[in-house]
């Protein structure tokens, strides 16, 4: 469960002063539901979720994720969240396995429980093969899996994705779509990113459209559809967006 | 704090397998070291040695002066005489010639007469085989000097002694300790100083600016480690290393100078000039008062490479410390620079000077006391700094 209250984010520019990457956001995202932040660069969505994933600190409001205060208890929150983004490396001369050791320690994990949790991910995502090999040696599609596996070695309830399909060829932005479906049979609390229109069509249970750090319109496809009138999610997001300033 | 050996292991792992720091802490001291030392002082030997022994042409002008003299020249093997001819000044300086010798008219007459004639030695000056040249002239001058001298005594029936009415002769008191220890005094702790700084440097910037330019700051930040022990876990793996990078070079370098001089021994000077060493207590004080600054160093260079968003960048803000930390430790070197209350609180200039007075035997305890304490409370103040940078988020994500 992710529930925020006023959630804002002010940075200073020098040149262009005060910047509300996120101003006054307010929604909540159930289990075994997937909710979209749908919005173009710099609308504000990888700030927001860098707040939920307490990588940043809000400048006002808060948040409670897994039942946490992102301000009064981040580490907490940092435990009961997997977070993946396309600017989430891994370590280049560590090998998968040693990659997905490492953050299973900071979690916390001991090494039987860490052995099995290994073994079963690895399984799952078919790692074994090349689970010895250093990263940066991995092809795009095995470092994803090894992405998705570091995320998941903790087995956390809430799920935090910006835009993991950005810059991957078809069949690999493939294996994390499925990836983040396959995470909301479990139950899991998913909230993802995207200037994709039909990414969050095919995906999202609830789309917020984001603009300026402000969410202006939120529902399911079908409430935006009957809400606006019109079919296709692009228009719908042009007409929002376009009756802003 | 339990993620912070969590951190170490994974980032010593990390640094080990990195090339370019391997190479910065471990090849370059141990080969690097050796074969500068080993190989400045063979060739400089050899060049030297080649500079003697070799054969200079000379001219004798004025011969038909001085037959005797110039009859010597002929016959001393490591001289090739020349026929005289007027450009002798533009050969020396073309070093085709290394010296002229010029006697007055009238040469040896003039001297069985009484007077004072002079002769003159043409040369090349501070072109070192010009000078060997002139050295072996003047030593065959002056043998002919001393046997004019010994006939003209012997003449007046005085013995050479009356020339001589003493001798002086030097003699060192000062234990070999001493002497080895105002020699490397001041320019070990320099040396150290350095070597520390040096192996900080690579991998402070490759967990730092590194960790940014490759992408994986923001995935270890959503990791549920505090910012604290990651700094921390970071930090201790840059101490090692710059650690590692001191005592390998300082290791290979006493190992390179211990072996060196029995090696070049024979082929050159015949002995040392001088008996030196230092005192293993000395040494292992000095070691301590650095420790304060490899910490210092370590969390400094983090805080300053953090700042970067590349690993070019980092370099280029980490090079002039370079100058910064070399200056004071330099400084104490200078001739006159004495321990004092105010130079007492000057970061690394303390500790390069209070280490020069222990190696040299003197242990200054208040100021050995006072200095330890300050450059540890300066380096908890770089750590406390560096915590705080991991804490920035305009630093970490700057754009």
């Amino acid at each position: 469960m992710i529930e925020t209250q006023d959630l804002t984010k002010v940075f200073h520019d020098r040149k262009r002063g005060e910047i509300r990457a996120v101003d006054g956001v307010n929604f909540r995202c159930q289990p075994g539901q997937i909710y979209g932040l749908l919005g173009a660069n710099g609308a504000g969505k990888t700030t927001c979720l860098r707040l939920l994933a307490t990588i940043l600190q809000p400048t006002s409001g808060t948040a409670r994720v897994a039942g946490f205060d992102i301000q009064d208890h981040p580490e907490q929150v940092r435990a009961n969240v997997g977070f993946m983004a396309t600017t989430t490396a891994l370590y280049g001369r560590l090998t998968a396995r040693e990659t997905v050791e490492y953050f299973g320690r900071l979690n916390g994990l001991d090494n039987s429980r860490l052995r099995e949790r290994i073994d079963e991910l690895f399984t799952t995502f078919g790692i074994h093969e090349f689970a010895h090999r250093r990263c940066d040696k991995l092809s795009t599609g095995m470092k994803q899996k090894v992405s998705i596996a570091r995320t998941l070695v903790h087995d956390p309830p809430v799920m935090i994705f910006d835009e993991p399909t950005v810059g991957l060829d078809v069949m690999t932005a493939r294996t994390i779509v499925d990836f983040i479906r396959s995470c909301r049979e479990r139950g899991k609390t998913i909230i993802f990113s995207t200037h994709v229109m039909v990414e969050a069509e095919k995906l999202c249970d609830i789309i917020a459209i984001i603009h300026n750090g402000r969410i202006l319109t939120e529902g399911t496809l079908s409430q935006l559809r009957a809400r606006y009138g019109l079919q296709d999610l692009e228009d719908i997001f042009v007409r929002v967006v376009g009756d802003t300033p | 704090m339990l993620h912070v050996g969590t951190v170490y292991r994974k980032e010593m792992l990390d640094t080990l397998r990195d090339r370019r720091t391997l190479i910065a802490m471990i090849v370059v001291p141990l080969l690097l070291m050796p074969v500068l030392i080993f190989g400045m002082a063979s060739l400089s030997l050899r060049l030297l040695q080649r500079a003697r022994l070799e054969t200079a042409s000379v001219m004798i002008l004025g011969a038909e002066h001085s037959p005797t003299l110039a009859a010597r020249i002929e016959k001393t093997a490591g001289f090739r005489v020349v026929p005289p001819a007027p450009d002798y000044a533009d050969r020396i300086s073309n070093k085709e010639l290394r010296a002229a010798v010029e006697f007055p008219p009238d040469f040896e007459a003039s001297i069985q007469r009484g007077e004072k004639p002079a002769v003159k030695i043409y040369h090349y000056a501070g072109e070192i085989k010009s000078q060997f040249a002139v050295r072996n002239l003047q030593a065959l001058l002056r043998s002919y000097r001393d046997e004019v001298v010994a006939a003209r005594l012997a003449a007046r029936e005085l013995s050479p002694e009356v020339l001589q009415p003493f001798d002086t002769r030097e003699e060192n008191v000062a234990p070999p300790e001493k002497v080895g220890g105002s020699f490397f005094g001041g320019f070990l702790p320099y040396i150290i100083i350095v070597l520390m700084l040096q192996g900080a440097m690579y991998p402070a910037i490759d967990l730092t600016a590194g960790e940014k330019e490759r992408g994986t700051i923001e995935t270890i930040l959503a990791s549920p480690i505090g910012r604290s022990e990651l700094v921390l876990g970071k930090f201790l793996t840059v101490l090692t290393a710059s650690l590692a990078t001191a005592t390998l070079s300082l290791g290979s370098l006493a190992g390179s100078f211990l072996l060196a001089p029995k090696a070049f021994q024979r082929r050159a000077l015949g002995e040392m000039p001088l008996e030196m060493t230092l005192s293993a207590k000395g040494v292992a004080a000095v070691l301590l008062m650095v420790l304060p600054l490899a910490v210092m160093f370590a969390s400094a260079l983090l805080a300053i490479a953090l700042l970067a968003r590349s690993f070019k960048e980092a370099q280029s803000y980490i090079s002039p410390l370079m100058i910064v930390v070399i200056l004071p430790a330099v400084a104490s070197l200078l001739p006159g620079i004495e321990l004092d209350m105010r130079l007492a609180f000057i970061p690394i200039l303390n500790v390069s000077l209070v280490s020069k007075e222990i190696l040299t035997g003197n242990y200054p305890w208040n100021f050995i006391l006072l200095i330890f304490l300050s450059s540890c409370l300066y380096a908890v103040a770089a750590v406390f700094v560096a915590i705080r940078t991991f804490q920035r988020e305009s630093v970490l994500f700057r754009t």
